[in-house]
């Protein structure tokens, strides 16, 4: 298991260099200016040297070795001394945002609890509700409830999140005014009744995102309990006396959720492609917002360090997946 | 039991056809033939629309604008008095058109390098690691970044509405590609090593013949499921760029686009979100369920069942 383990992590960490690599050449290859929005009577030769001081006139290979060594060797240092009160990263240069002049890191830090609340509960909300139906519609196949089920989910797998965003908010928040349209970001949770705000402007973008997880962790589950129901062990199991109740859910579930929990973990990441929409939906003020925020202010640095953590979410994700299947699996691992 | 020996009747009767068979079986999954008409009438609706329908998606009418569902007007106007049917109509012919044409140059690309990495061994391990690699990229920020970095230079060079168009199907095409290759290499590694295949390397037949002959034709059934879920996928992710606005300009009506532009108006007008955005999901829905009928009709193991 160790060694299964370490292989699936020596793969991801050249993964992630070639991803970073590949977002790098996307940007550099940008045919767009930064210093286009310098006014025209700064002379050139000024222009010039702002130019060389964001380190542009560089090779490439030396912009980009720059910037692995800010992101993975500064940045990390940066949080050791935040943690521990030492200071290893004093006067060492950081990664800065063109728009803010403030370093990517410590926005990102700030905007990412709220990212991670709002995909983290609908991921919950969305399995709560997924697992169950999937049992169910499975037990009864064809049913009407089956039917119906697979009906729904088919929609909500169709439905992208941008209109689904609009429709909760005309109908939650426009005529029934239950929850409000936006978020409120400055709204702190010192009490309880600062706690219910929270709650209550949380329940729309969350619902969102649990339509889309719920919708593609059913159908899953639902095939992934077909399957079971049909193998020998759940004959022998009934031949037993033993309960329904035990063999669907001590047996069955049990040796279903094996292939239904790599698709929890691999689904994850589209999830938070889904959380860009809904935030800017909701005017969420997480991760996703900041990256079209950036793309819209040409604000490179942000872009691309905004690009690699999304990258190397799905990238850990990847490997927990995997992780998660040998550990339930242990077949998987003498492959 | 009846009904099962007349469908094997029916099914090796000789008059019946390969396609004649997927046909019968297609027929009988209700929902993936309600699809199939539902997208086909969509389609329709939005080639013919503009010969038939009176007003021009562009044309404004100021006195007449913010107006409710009426008969001159089934869908209502925008804040500037256009008419929403036409927009819509508009709107779907450049959402369908990119939906197609992303479909087609990703399913080349996924069929590509899906049929060489099963086909020649050696290649097989360094595409697959490729595909891998492209299947943990973060697509839709790096599809915002691409449509934010390109969009001028090719505006320059192909006019707004062209550039945005090239840009916006090879960014779809070049990151949509993976499923179908993944598929097509696991079909053309078993199809390798079948028989007939085996016969045809026997009496020399060249490998690109081989290919054309023997095994593109074999993998057909796969890569009509994966060109009508590509359809669905195309099309939203162009509605998600045109919803963040980073699609088409801003007078050029797309799904996405026309989404975008009724979410300002929510608080007062918030049927007017609903049209392209049901617009939107009829679709996808339709061609979703138009793929599972095909998944299960082109499937022999299921058909005649």
């Amino acid at each position: 298991m160790f060694d299964y383990t370490v292989r699936r992590l020596l793969i991801a960490v050249p993964t992630l260099i070639i991803i970073s690599l590949v977002i790098f050449l996307v940007l550099s290859l940008a045919p767009n200016d930064p210093m286009a929005q310098v006014p025209l009577t700064v002379p050139p030769e000024v222009k010039e040297k702002m130019r060389e001081a964001l380190g542009l006139g560089q090779p490439f290979h030396v912009q980009f070795w720059k910037w692995l060594v800010q992101f993975f060797w500064i940045e990390p240092q940066v949080l050791i001394d935040h943690y521990f009160g030492t200071n290893y990263s004093e006067d060492k240069l950081r990664v800065i945002s063109w728009q803010t002049r403030a370093p990517v890191m410590d926005t990102v830090v700030q905007r990412l609890p709220q990212t991670l609340w709002v995909v983290g509960m609908s991921y919950v909300v969305a399995i709560a509700i997924s697992i169950p139906i999937g049992i169910y519609s499975a037990y009864k196949q064809y049913s009407i409830f089956d039917q119906a089920g697979t009906f729904i989910t088919m929609v909500g797998y169709s439905i992208p999140p941008f209109f689904t965003g609009p429709l909760v908010i005309v109908i939650f928040a426009v005529h029934l005014e239950w929850f409000p349209s936006t978020y409120d970001t400055l709204n702190e949770v010192n009490n309880w009744e600062s706690f219910i705000t929270q709650l209550k402007q949380m329940v729309l973008p969350v619902m969102v995102l649990a339509i889309q997880g719920t919708a593609q962790i059913s159908r899953y589950m639902r095939s992934a309990i077909l399957d079971n129901l049909n193998q020998d062990y759940v004959r022998t199991a009934r031949a037993k006396g033993l309960s329904e109740s035990i063999v669907i859910l001590v047996h069955v579930l049990r040796n279903s959720m094996i292939p239904v929990i790599t698709i929890i973990a691999l689904n994850l990441p589209l999830i938070f492609g889904g959380a860009i929409i809904t935030e800017q939906v909701f005017k969420v003020n997480g991760i996703g917002q900041q990256l079209i925020l950036a793309i819209y202010a040409n604000d490179l640095p942000t872009i691309q360090t905004l690009t690699f953590i999304f990258a190397f979410l799905i990238v850990f994700f990847n490997l927990v997946a995997d992780v998660l299947y040998a550990l339930l699996d242990p077949r998987i691992r003498y492959e | 039991m009846n009904n099962k020996i007349k469908n094997q009747e029916i099914l090796f009767s000789p008059g019946s056809t390969y396609w004649g068979d997927v046909w019968l079986q297609f027929k009988k999954h209700k929902g993936a033939l309600l699809g199939a008409i539902i997208f086909f009438g969509i389609i329709i609706t939005v080639m013919l629309g503009p010969f038939l329908w009176p007003f021009e998606p562009n044309a404004i009418d100021i006195r007449s604008r913010n107006q409710g569902p009426s008969l001159l007007h089934p869908f209502g106007t925008d804040q500037l008095g256009r008419d929403t049917f036409s927009r819509i109509i508009a709107g779907g012919q450049t959402s369908i058109t990119v939906g197609l044409a992303a479909m087609f140059l990703s399913l080349v690309l996924g069929t590509f390098i899906g049929v060489i990495a099963g086909y020649f061994k050696r290649l097989d391990g360094i595409l697959m690691r490729f595909t891998d690699l492209f299947l943990s990229l973060p697509l839709l920020p790096l599809l915002l970044l691409m449509m934010f970095l390109f969009r001028e230079p090719l505006s320059v060079s192909y006019g707004p509405e062209r550039g945005m168009f090239i840009l916006i199907v090879f960014a779809i095409g070049v990151t949509s590609w993976m499923p179908t290759a993944r598929i097509v290499r696991g079909d053309v590694l078993a199809l390798k090593q079948r028989e007939f295949v085996i016969a045809a390397r026997s009496i020399g037949t060249p490998d690109q013949r081989i290919i054309i002959r023997h095994i593109l034709p074999n993998i057909l059934s796969p890569i009509l499921v994966s060109a009508t879920l590509g359809i669905a996928n195309a099309i939203i992710t162009e509605s998600a760029l045109s919803f963040l606005g980073l699609g088409f300009p801003p007078d050029f009506p797309t799904w996405g686009r026309l989404l975008n532009d009724a979410v300002d108006y929510l608080q007062i007008h918030p049927e007017r979100v609903m049209w392209p955005g049901l617009a939107i999901s009829l679709t996808v829905l339709s061609i979703n369920f138009l793929g599972d009928g095909l998944r299960d009709a082109l499937d022999p193991r299921i058909r005649g069942r």
